[in-house]
């Protein structure tokens, strides 16, 4: 039996799909992974900032950070690719980000059912033991079907 | 309609992303942002991190005016965000306004909605923890 499509793979798959619109624009990029958790980073940068005079990064990139790591965690459990939507998400803010640091994303994929995905993450500025920000969101399936990746990421998953 | 009140509504982030004041409605500040590729999430629909953006700048926003008009300007500190995505935002203009809860000495909550064409449709929805640090 061969399957057509190979298995998700976040270290491969990742940078391609940050590499765009909103994400691309925020400059997102892989930094971890496990088999049910995905880890991005969001390098600190100037028009980024939440506050005038303060060089740390506001709270929305934070957001959309956690969001995306989620849905690649939920890409990384299933090892399918398929189209999902955020239906809710909670971001509680422990302490502020350290001045012109890196923020990183780290979430994990709990559970999944047959239309829902539920998960949980934190974000911190370099120790994952001291998080900025933790958070919990569940995303639903917006379709059934796994979508194959374009061809040259395919080949290149394949070739692993 | 109350004059607009003097202050820095938009943050850096903010600008950048492309979020502007579009008017004031009720003495808080209604923002836009115009679709374009920053704002994309997947084919088609707007990224719900862009979204959340947008609602949290809304609810500082009107945060930021409601305490301008007793006179007090204060920093704030995110204590929570919870979203709620409600439709799929299409390429198109997206708006936003938060109604403050409620404003007490130290902290705010606020509830704040963004939508399309029809503000009886909302796109998101979200209800926010500010922490409020006067300057003295």
């Amino acid at each position: 039996m061969s399957d057509p499509t190979p298995r998700f793979d976040p270290s491969v798959a990742a940078d391609f799909l940050v590499s765009r619109a909103h994400n691309g624009w925020l400059g997102m990029r892989f930094s971890d992974h496990g088999e049910d958790w995905v880890e991005m980073e969001l390098p600190w940068r100037e028009d980024l900032l939440g506050e005038e005079g303060r060089d740390v990064l506001a709270s929305g990139p934070i957001v959309s950070l956690l969001d995306m790591a989620g849905g690649l965690s939920i890409w990384t459990r299933t090892g399918e690719f398929r189209g999902i939507a955020t239906l809710d998400l909670r971001v509680d803010y422990t302490r502020p980000a350290r001045e012109r640091k890196s923020v990183f994303g780290r979430v994990q994929c709990y559970r999944t059912t047959r239309s829902a995905a539920f998960v949980r993450g934190i974000a911190h500025d370099g120790d994952p033991d001291d998080p900025v920000a933790h958070m919990q969101a569940v995303f639903m399936t917006i379709d059934k079907r796994t979508v194959d990746l374009p061809a040259d990421r395919k080949a290149e998953q394949a070739n692993g | 309609m109350a004059d607009a009140p003097d202050i820095a509504l938009l943050t850096p982030y903010a600008r950048s992303l492309g979020i502007a004041l579009d008017r004031w409605e009720d003495n808080a500040p209604v923002l836009h942002v115009d679709f374009s590729e920053a704002v994309l999430g997947r084919p088609g629909a707007l990224h719900g991190g862009a979204i959340s953006g947008l609602l949290e700048t809304a609810g500082y926003g009107a945060l930021r005016a409601a305490l301008a008009e007793t006179g007090r300007e204060a920093s704030f500190v995110p204590i929570n965000i919870t979203v709620q995505f409600l439709r799929a935002g299409d390429e198109k203009r997206s708006y936003a306004s938060a109604r403050i809860v409620k404003l007490g000495r130290r902290t705010a909550n606020l509830s704040v909605e963004a939508w399309q064409e029809d503000p009886a449709k909302p796109i998101a929805s979200a209800v926010m923890n500010v922490m409020i640090r006067d300057v003295t």
